[in-house]
């Protein structure tokens, strides 16, 4: 069995854990078992037989898509990290902000 | 027993020297002056080491590592510098040359003298504890003091990097955040208090520097950033940006933008008891574009404001931005350039994984579809 480590915004899908079991040889036999187990967790990672897009999946630290994708061979012992981007910082979350518009030059800014 | 004249014949006897014009020929040699620390900032040699003889066994080693490498020691007049290259050779220094007649030939064949900037007494005992590190001494302090760094965002990471950035004494901090005070801040925002409560964070956050460290210029936007005024922001000339965003609009204009201006960024993310740090530097290693190509749909990007965060973890986050960025202004250590650090505070676990460019990255692959600002509202929404 694989460990599987699962992303702080997939832990719902997961009933809350923070890693999860799956087998297979290689990563597509992993992920179409972590469907049959999970399948909330499953479908946001792998759907239509492709890796989705905003997720990156490693394998044993490495990207999977600089290896050979879902072909990429998986072992026992080996740790598979999913890991979809986190904006978390220290602004104002999305609805507040806007592109493109116009903003009056800041007062204090310092003059080069 | 020797007489002094006797021994520095004996030690010029078992070492090679070098005049001027023939040092100057040996291309890469490593120049060291063994002077004394008052005779080094009256001038020295462009591009010399300062090991003063009292410390050359114990310094010589981090500060010229390669023995093979060739190496002209010179002091004031050529005597001081023989005894030294009998100790580098007794250290297995393979190529030493003591510069005949020193310093004082130098100068006196009018061949270029540099004249150190050096820090003022009260600055000596600041940042002594930065002067005392090999890596750093007088020489990285007054790099730090030139460097130019700009935040982000002045909230959950922006607070650590803030503080130890201008303890540090990065001499000039730009603050770029369009937020006021709240107090849902103060679990985590460290560089704000009860008192700035209301006042715009930038104005709070240089408050708290200023009483820190008035060495710190600090320059204030409040604005929030966006592709109209990213580019103005960035020509002000910023030697790195610490990105502390807290959405993905902001995360990929940052990307966008400090690609076309070749500036290094050290990205930061938090979200409950997760953190990311990684160094985007353009050329020569990925960008956030590389990393993740795409944002995650709305429901998959919860921000700290909807999904809480631990308020211990910016700080532990911010303060990893901090030490990668110190290091791209000294120019020293390893950066997290390729490499993705991955926190985890419940368990205090940290991961790293490898990221690598993308050749077909749409900003800074080999054939770029993206060279200009695009809506970055509208790119993140449509997912």
């Amino acid at each position: 069995m694989t460990v599987v480590r699962v992303p702080p915004v997939l832990r719902q899908e997961a009933g809350g854990a923070r890693e999860v079991e799956a087998a297979g040889g290689t990563l597509r036999e992993l992920l179409e078992d972590l469907n049959a187990r999970l399948p909330a967790l499953g479908a946001r990672v792998y759907a239509q037989g492709e890796i989705q897009p905003f997720v990156n999946v490693y394998v044993d630290g490495e990207d999977v898509r600089t290896r050979d994708g879902l072909e990429t061979p998986v072992r026992d012992g080996s740790t598979v990290i999913l890991l979809p981007a986190m904006a978390g910082g220290s602004l104002a979350p999305l609805d507040g902000v806007r592109s493109r518009a116009a903003e009056p030059p800041s007062a204090g800014a310092c003059r080069l | 027993m020797a007489t002094y004249r006797e021994l520095l014949e004996q030690t010029k006897a078992g070492i090679r020297e070098v005049d001027a014009r023939g040092a100057r020929e040996l291309g890469d040699a490593a120049w060291v002056d063994v002077r004394e620390a008052d005779e080094w900032q009256e001038g020295h040699i462009p591009g010399a080491v300062h090991v003063p003889r009292g410390n050359l066994e114990s310094r010589i080693e981090t500060t010229v590592p390669d023995k093979s490498a060739p190496v002209v020691l010179y002091c004031a007049s050529g005597n001081r510098s023989a005894f030294a290259a009998q100790t580098l050779q007794q250290l297995g220094y393979d190529d030493v040359y003591s510069l005949t007649g020193g310093f004082t030939d130098w100068k006196r064949n009018g061949f270029d003298v540099t004249m150190p900037q050096v820090l003022s007494p009260d600055k000596r005992t600041r940042y002594s504890r930065h002067l005392l590190i090999p890596e750093i001494g007088e020489e990285g302090q007054l790099k730090l003091l030139d460097s130019r760094i700009l935040l982000i965002g002045a909230g959950g990471l922006g607070s650590p990097a803030s503080l130890y950035l201008a303890a540090a004494g990065v001499g000039r901090l730009g603050i770029v955040d369009a937020d006021i005070v709240d107090e849902t801040n103060l679990q985590r925002q460290v560089v704000h208090s009860l008192e700035g409560l209301g006042a715009p964070k930038v104005d709070s956050a240089k408050k708290a520097i200023a009483a820190l460290n008035p060495d710190v210029e600090v320059c204030t936007y409040r604005e929030r950033l966006t592709s109209d005024n990213v580019d103005r922001i960035l020509d002000e000339g910023w030697d790195v940006i610490v990105d502390g965003a807290d959405n993905f609009p902001t995360r990929y204009l940052v990307n966008d933008a400090s690609v076309w201006h070749d500036i290094p960024v050290v990205h930061g993310s938090i979200y409950r008891f997760e953190g990311q740090v990684t160094v985007f530097k353009p050329r020569e290693g990925p960008c956030y574009r590389c990393l993740f190509p795409e944002p995650p749909p709305p429901e998959l990007a919860p921000s700290c404001a909807e999904g809480g965060v631990l308020g211990v973890l910016p700080g532990i986050v911010g303060t990893l931005q901090t030490n990668e960025a110190l290091k791209l202004a000294l120019g020293i250590g390893e950066p997290l350039v390729g490499r993705l650090l991955l926190f985890d505070a419940l368990a205090t676990e940290f991961d790293e994984v490898r990221i690598e460019r993308r050749p077909d990255c749409p900003v800074c692959g080999d054939q770029p579809t993206i060279t200009e600002y695009v809506d970055y509202v509208q790119f993140c929404a449509a997912r």
